[in-house]
């Protein structure tokens, strides 16, 4: 992606697959300062708060999916306003896929739109979310 | 729908939490780009901070005997208690300003904005929407964060 004029509504955002290990989350949530067990103690994850298993932070996917907007921009735009919740959880062992759509591009203000998501292994999206971006003039 | 929340829950909305100040470390932002994964040199290196490194930045850090069996703090700087203890984080919308640097210097105010309840598919849900307001050492907005906290 470079520049504006070469953006059109419907284009895909290049995905990116994301495997979160015990390693990974770990350093996450001491990165977060976050000390909920269900990210790290699976017999307690498992017995007290019956998941499946150990939980990926909700927080974790929305970042991935910031990173599919920061990255397709390259550097030649900023972040506006990004956006997401999550909908269903993910355990460690899933493979997450992050990806996105422009969905409105203002040429006057250089501000494009993004639908972004995060899907599970299946297929479904767990984490929708959008985002608004800046393009930067790029210099000659 | 079972009216969970009280008065005195309700009476959270919109009650300012203390202004924090955090001082940005090109150290933490390293930590935080490289446990999440980033490409972009700019946050691996620490010259600037991905959008999402805000989240907990603000939160209040409590000594061990004060955190909860699950891990999570408790205490009044996190909001009320909750009848309902499984929390889930919810959602996040922010909009940034101008990005955050290494050596900056940044107050953040916290106000719950909302608090409200759903059934959900498994029971009652209770929604807790925190919006914190981060600004730079000249008061200029930096970034606003709304997040949802999700009990059930």
């Amino acid at each position: 992606m470079s520049e504006l004029m070469d953006i059109n509504v419907g284009d895909a955002l290049p995905e990116r697959e994301h495997s979160a290990t015990n390693v990974s989350l770990f350093l996450y949530n001491a990165a977060v300062w976050n000390a909920h067990r269900i990210h790290y103690d699976e017999s307690y994850t498992t017995e007290v708060e019956h998941h499946p298993g150990i939980v990926i932070d909700g927080p974790l996917q929305g970042d991935w999916m910031s990173q599919c907007a920061l990255n397709w921009m390259e550097g030649q735009g900023e972040l506006l306003s990004f956006n997401y919740s999550n909908r269903r959880a993910a355990y460690l062992g899933e493979v997450l896929t992050t990806g996105g759509t422009v969905v409105d591009i203002d040429a006057d203000s250089a501000v494009v739109s993004v639908e972004l998501f995060v899907k599970n292994e299946v297929g479904e999206v767990i984490s929708p979310g959008g985002a608004r971006l800046k393009i930067l003039k790029l210099e000659p | 729908m079972q009216d969970l929340l009280t008065e005195e829950h309700r009476a959270w909305i919109g009650k300012a939490e203390p202004t924090g100040s955090v001082e940005i470390s090109r150290r933490d932002i390293i930590k935080y780009a490289i446990a999440t994964e980033q490409r972009q040199r700019k946050y691996l290196e620490g010259d600037e901070a991905p959008p999402m490194f805000i989240f907990n930045l603000f939160s209040t850090i409590r000594e061990i005997e004060n955190l909860r069996p699950d891990g999570l703090p408790r205490g009044s700087g996190q909001g009320p208690r909750l009848p309902l203890k499984r929390v889930m984080a919810g959602g996040t919308e922010i909009h940034q300003y101008q990005p955050i640097r290494p050596g900056d210097r940044l107050n953040g105010t916290q106000r719950i904005t909302d608090m409200y309840e759903k059934q959900g598919s498994t029971g009652p849900l209770i929604f807790t929407v925190r919006t914190l307001a981060i600004t730079n050492e000249s008061g200029e907005p930096v970034l606003d964060e709304i997040q949802t906290a999700i009990a059930r």
